[in-house]
């Protein structure tokens, strides 16, 4: 009978220290999700509440209960935000367009075709994807000064295209498919562009969507490039325009103005990846570290 | 000790919220482990013997029911507690640890009263590596040994804390047909040496009659049959057990008692006592065929395949349920295949009736 | 195959000019700036040849102000943030319900813009006139504060600088050791239940072990990525870091580089040099130490 209340004792620990454990960690998860969260709760309230209401809060309010959209008409009005906007649109979408055509057909160049010292070649580009940013940014700098291309946006956009690691990542993608269907194809009369068009790009797609979107939160996110390479407003990014915004933009101390342009600026990457949530978080995994 | 199922039933909510059915993986176990005994858990993959396992370890919790270690209730006991060795299918070796480390492992979890001295855990480890014959691969890693070997320190690891109770899971399925041999000759005499009570799960039901002391067949989570392997081969209590066992398997047939004859297509074949009536399903074991030129079931003859001591015949009836019959006779006999045809009389204790719906055994007795 | 060699570099074509002009050639050109002294941007002229710029940098108190900074940052923010991410990602791996809404909070700072973060960030800890703002009044709470962590103090600063870099890197390594965690083979924790093992004796001799490699990764990458802090600092501190005390060695080099103090690429080729080899000597530090605690499978 002794026993029997041993192993109750023993069960009832157990369960307890369960329990415990469980409620510790929800309490943890929860908090820090809270501290991730806020920011951007913060941010949205603060956008919403109207610059007097702001500056007479000396303890900053929770919660408001009279939001305005003001703000976000000071945003586009009184700063450029939709030219920074627009800028970073078409930064974005050349850069990411053009890292497309280099990586794919480097990386088909690699996977498929036969050349002599390929090996050398590729192990030259591995040892690459070791060479800091931070380095060659000096170089190119001066590079792209002589050739009068500041405040441009192929000064912008040139030295951002290649991405050593992305022709690795879809090189090893390409390796994958099969020769059977290569020659096949060669069988059939397909030529090279052709087949890399028609077979190797559909088959490889969840790839490229990977790292199509992971260039674009790099070209979106960009800061250091721009800032160096731009000191004419009309070629702003969002990140230079946030910092000009903060440094002399809507009279410096209109917070509540500066946190609706903070919002508009985060508002499509948050969406973006809402939408590609897995395929975000799974390319991020295979290797991706923040730009 | 002796291991007692009372009740046992373990039911997996449906992963499928709308469509699924529960899944009942155990499904009112009763029975004993004896004491001491090497206990075999047979049946096709899925039918939820590795669910019954994992209930032994503790590492799934019943839904229903009890376990009872000797007098104990076990049944709530996490599996940290219960005392159970447990060899698993891909042997589950630490592969950051050593031969030795891995064996060390749980003795190095004891505490309390029963914490060893570093000597003392040392001692036992050896003890336990020469019971498998490692003591030459203490220090090695786990990938450095090959799989029969691994087994062996999955095997030790099980051991070396002297558990109440050892479970093996499909202790053979990852090992090649030679080791395999070799290695259930290898269970069965460490099994013997420390006199612990064993049991472990295969779907190979060679394997388990072979070593098993008892066997426990198994069916979509419910009991079939438990018993001595020869006595559950003998006396299959449906034709489920009937057709598992043995190899090559049992032949079943579509037949007739008709007027105290069992009846195969036409051919009256066995005289049975009163009592049944109408169809059933008849199934003869391959050794209960003997040639006979007047014997009555003529099947069609299509192949002989001469093995050495013995003959298999291969033969078909259309009212077989297998493809094929084959029956095996003692290589004194010799077979005419230019016939085309084979008579065969039956040895009535390797003919078994079963019901031809519910596949329930029908006792019955030859009129002499 | 002659034929097929010729059109291959073709397909290489683009990625080699692009790499050559805007990496290779970059890559050897910062060292021969880094030893070019005296040199004139505008004329793009030099006085000689020696390692002048290396021996400025190293006595310029701006420089050395920005490696103390970088080396506290890392000191603090690498172990504190691993540390973390392990506690976090444990903690996810145990639950089923929540879970993947916790992973997708918890990846969020990932796909924000540093620099606009990192002004909701000012403006929580920043003390103006008109408030002490929300960190200080979270402060008082503990009757402690106000302090200006913003403009205030040098720990104040750092505190909030460390705090931000944590929010902003552990998506990454949370998502990593998440992964890992969850490539772990069952069957060992199970081995290790049946064998009665307690639960923090199986996280630290079962699963520590098992994604040490990943936490190595994690570690290695997170030395490198803290020592090239850089537009967090500008989020905070705005972008004459010189002035708030707070710059960093990368900070420095595009200081020297551009801006109002700028235009001596010689002097940040030397910073940027010096950085990537006390980068390198870390990594290599890193690299002979997980050698004897890493289990490589």
């Amino acid at each position: 009978m002794s026993q029997q209340t041993e192993f109750e004792r023993i069960e009832a620990a157990a369960l307890r220290r369960k329990r415990v454990v469980r409620t510790v960690t929800y309490v943890m998860l929860t908090l820090w999700a809270l501290v991730v969260l806020f920011p951007f709760y913060w941010m949205v309230l603060t956008s919403l509440k109207s610059y007097s209401s702001y500056n007479s809060e000396y303890i900053p309010q929770l919660y408001t209960l009279s939001p305005t959209l003001q703000n976000y008409e000071d945003a586009f009005t009184q700063v450029p935000l939709a030219g920074y906007f627009a800028n970073t649109l078409i930064f974005t979408l050349i850069t990411t367009a053009l890292m497309l055509a280099v990586t794919v057909l480097a990386a088909f160049a690699f996977a498929r075709l036969e050349f002599r010292g390929k090996n050398l070649v590729f192990t030259l580009f591995l040892a690459l994807m070791m060479i800091p940013n931070e380095l060659v940014v000096i170089t190119n700098f001066v590079t792209i000064t002589e050739l009068d291309l500041r405040n441009t946006f192929a000064g912008l956009i040139l030295p951002s295209v290649t991405s050593v690691f992305y022709i690795y990542l879809l090189r090893e993608n390409f390796a994958q498919i099969p020769d059977e269907l290569y020659y096949a194809a060669k069988v059939d009369g397909t030529s090279d562009l052709k087949y890399l068009l028609k077979v190797m790009i559909p088959i490889c797609r969840p790839t490229i969507v990977t790292i199509t979107i992971l260039k674009v939160i790099e070209c979106w996110n960009s800061y250091v490039w721009p800032r160096l390479i731009t000191d004419e407003e009309a070629y702003y990014l969002v990140s230079n325009g946030i910092q000009t915004i903060r440094e002399s933009g809507f009279g410096r101390e209109n917070i509540p103005a500066m946190m609706a342009a903070v919002v508009v600026i985060s508002v499509p990457l948050i969406i973006l990846f809402l939408v590609f949530r897995k395929k975000i978080m799974a390319g991020v995994a295979r290797g991706g570290v923040k730009g | 000790m002796k291991v007692t199922l009372d009740h046992l039933t373990k039911v997996f909510p449906s992963r499928n919220r709308k469509t699924g059915k529960d899944v009942i993986a155990v499904n009112d176990f009763c029975f004993e482990i004896p004491d001491g005994k090497l206990v075999g858990l047979l049946g096709p993959s899925g039918c939820g013997k590795s669910t019954a396992l994992n209930l032994l370890c503790g590492l799934l919790k019943p839904t229903e029911g009890r376990i009872l270690f000797g007098d104990e209730d076990v049944t709530s006991l996490p599996a940290e507690n219960r005392g159970v060795g447990m060899v698993f299918q891909n042997y589950a070796l630490y592969p950051h640890l050593t031969v030795r480390q891995n064996i060390l492992f749980p003795l190095e979890n004891l505490k309390g009263k029963d914490k060893l001295s570093k000597e003392e855990m040392e001692r036992r480890a050896l003890e336990a590596a020469d019971l498998v014959q490692i003591r030459e691969l203490m220090d090695r890693k786990p990938n450095e040994l090959s799989g029969g070997q691994q087994q062996r320190v999955a095997i030790a690891r099980a051991l070396v804390k002297t558990p109440r109770l050892l479970l093996l899971d499909e202790p053979l399925s990852n090992l090649d047909a030679r080791l395999r041999l070799q290695t259930r000759e290898e269970i069965r005499r460490i099994q013997k040496e420390t006199c612990v009570t064993t049991v472990f799960v295969t779907h190979d039901q060679e394997e388990a009659m072979s070593i098993s002391d008892v066997i426990v067949v198994m069916k979509d989570g419910v009991l079939q049959q438990i018993g001595r392997p020869q006595e559950v081969y003998d006396q299959p209590v449906n034709l489920f057990v009937a057709k598992f066992l043995g190899t090559p398997p049992i032949n079943v047939f579509r037949a007739k008692v008709k007027d105290g004859w069992l009846t195969i297509g036409q051919q009256p074949v066995l005289a049975l006592e009163e009592g049944i009536e109408g169809d059933v399903m008849a199934a003869i074991r391959p050794e209960g065929f003997i040639l006979d030129e007047n014997g009555p079931l003529t099947c069609r003859l299509t192949e002989v395949e001469v093995m050495g001591r013995d003959i298999t015949v291969v033969s078909n009836h259309p009212d077989c349920e297998n493809v094929e019959i084959r029956s095996i006779i003692s290589s004194d006999e010799t077979v005419d295949l230019s016939s085309g045809s084979v008579q065969f009389a039956l040895k009535s204790h390797k003919v078994f009736l079963f019901h031809p719906e519910t596949g329930a055994r029908i006792p019955f007795r030859v009129k002499a | 195959m002659e034929q097929q060699g010729k059109k291959a570099w073709l397909y290489l074509l683009p990625a080699i000019l692009f790499l050559g002009v805007f990496l290779v050639y970059p890559l050897i050109d910062v060292f021969i700036y880094s030893f070019e002294e005296g040199f004139n941007f505008a004329s793009q002229s030099y006085l000689g040849l020696g390692l002048y710029n290396y021996e400025y940098v190293l006595h310029d108190p701006y420089f050395l102000q920005a490696v103390k900074n970088t080396f506290i940052l890392v000191l603090i923010t690498v172990p504190l943030s691993t540390g973390i991410a392990l506690l976090i990602s444990v903690g996810l791996s145990s639950i089923e319900k929540l879970r993947e809404l916790y992973q997708t909070i918890y990846f969020l700072p990932y796909v924000t813009n540093t620099l606009a973060v990192g002004l909701v960030f000012m403006i929580l800890f920043k003390q103006t006139p008109y408030t002490d703002g929300l960190a200080n009044l979270i402060l008082s709470w503990f009757g402690a504060g106000p302090v200006d962590f913003i403009g205030g103090p040098y720990w104040a600063k750092m505190f909030v600088l460390c705090f931000y870099t944590i929010w902003i890197v552990l998506p990454f390594k949370i998502l990593i050791l998440t992964s890992a965690l969850a490539s772990v083979d069952q069957q060992y924790y199970n081995a290790a239940r049946v064998d009665g093992t307690p639960r923090l004796r199986i996280f630290t001799r079962i699963t520590l072990p098992l994604i040490s490699p990943t936490l190595f990764y994690l570690i290695i990458t997170g030395f490198i990525g803290a020592f090239k802090a850089y537009s967090d600092a500008v989020a905070l501190f705005g972008t004459d870091l010189n002035a708030a005390g707070m710059n960093t060695i990368v900070g420095y080099v595009y200081d020297m580089l551009y801006g109002s103090s700028g235009g001596y690429p010689s002097f940040a080729s030397a910073a940027a040099i010096i950085l990537f080899t006390i980068v390198l000597t870390i990594t290599c530090i890193n690299l002979l130490v997980s050698r004897k605690h890493v289990h490589y499978s």
